[in-house]
């Protein structure tokens, strides 16, 4: 596909993932408690969000990288909770 | 157009599931062994299960006229129970000789513990041992970089034939190592937590067709159990010829699967 082709077939799609990117920001800040951008995971989003001012291609692996464990030995222990969608470190339950 | 959906737990879907993805074309189906979204008590909730993969779910696919064959083995979110991998690895030997088991699988990593790991490396021993083909499933989200690397370590520790095993759910920042590594590696077009259909026709497009495995991994949870006919319509919007279409949804699976006497490959139609 050309650059024409794909902006004309994805263009809106791509428009709306960014609205519903910013409504659930905007969905935090009305939080009764106000707590969840404080989140680590919310931290997180934001922190891999900057990818999508990169210039440089493979912004997707490197978003992926940037929200993955980066330590090397298996645990001992089993996390109370299951994957997350962002590491965190001790706070999702790693023991190391 | 005739496709394979190599990953998907029929167990967990409806008859419903089966008469869409008939229609949709899908002519044979490979169930793995997985997590049930609840543990079991037992190793005989085990052995039922595997009689259930066995005996009654090809015959609910054959009514659509999909051939239904399986993999079999203990989970890797259950493997962490060491006590019920022992049990549950005991009884396994009598069930891959059945006639419609292609190898050990789903096994791998959830959390990345040392149970689980050596539950994957007592399965990748009994496989290698009895020369089954291996079908690997890797962490979930941020586990899964780290997973896939211990994997693979292990794969190599054990002396795996990459040829013979696939590596499944890989995703933008593990494909590359899965296949630099030689094996065969696996999309599974589940959306939220996995691939969708546009990024692994992006990453179709980046990689290349060659060793690549898709599948829907359809189970309990918010699946698409068309995912793999879905790709192909995405791929052929973008322009790409029918002969790499049918690669990714018919050959390619076919391709590695033959390597087990079990599978038979169904007529391209
Ligand atoms: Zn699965």
């Amino acid at each position: 596909m050309t650059g024409a082709e794909i902006v004309d077939r994805d263009f809106l799609d791509a428009r709306a993932r960014l609205l519903d990117l910013a409504a659930f920001l905007d969905r935090l800040d009305r939080a009764a408690d106000g707590a969840g951008r404080d989140d680590p995971r919310v931290r997180a989003l934001l922190d891999a969000m900057r990818q999508l001012g990169s210039t440089e291609p493979g912004r997707v692996a490197r978003i992926q990288v940037a929200l993955s464990d980066p330590t090397t030995e298996p645990i001992d222990r089993l996390p109370d909770r299951g994957a997350a969608g962002a590491w965190t470190g001790a706070a999702h339950g790693a023991d190391r | 157009m005739r496709y394979l959906d190599p990953h998907a737990h029929m167990v967990s879907r409806t008859t419903d599931d089966y008469r869409a993805m008939a229609l949709a074309g899908c002519v044979a189906v490979t169930e793995p062994a997985f997590w049930a979204g609840w543990d079991r008590s037992s190793a005989s909730g085990f052995a039922d299960y595997f009689r259930q993969l066995t005996e009654f779910e090809p015959t609910r696919a054959a009514r659509f006229g999909i051939d239904h064959s399986c993999w079999l083995c203990l989970n890797p979110k259950e493997g962490h129970d060491r006590g019920l991998a022992r049990e549950v690895l005991a009884i396994l030997p009598e069930f891959l000789d059945r006639p419609t088991v292609l190898g050990v699988g789903e096994i791998g990593l959830n959390k990345n513990t040392r149970n689980e790991l050596a539950t994957f490396e007592d399965h990748v021993a009994l496989a290698l041992d009895r020369g089954e083909l291996i079908l690997i499933h890797t962490p979930h989200l941020e586990d899964k970089l780290k997973g896939t690397r211990l994997i693979i370590d292990a794969l190599r520790h054990a002396g795996a034939d990459p040829d013979r095993v696939w590596i499944d759910h890989a995703e933008e920042h593990t494909l590359g190592l899965i296949r630099d590594a030689g094996f065969w590696a696996g999309l599974t077009l589940y959306p939220t937590t996995k691939a969708s259909p546009a990024r692994a026709a992006d990453m179709i497009e980046t990689f290349g067709a060659d060793r690549l495995i898709v599948s829907s991994a359809c189970d309990w949870g918010d699946a698409a159990p068309t995912g793999v006919p879905t790709l192909a319509l995405e791929l052929r919007q973008r322009g790409h010829a029918e002969s790499l279409i049918r690669r990714i949804v018919f050959e390619n699976p076919c391709d590695f699967l033959e390597q087990c006497p079990k599978f038979r490959r169904p007529a391209r139609g």
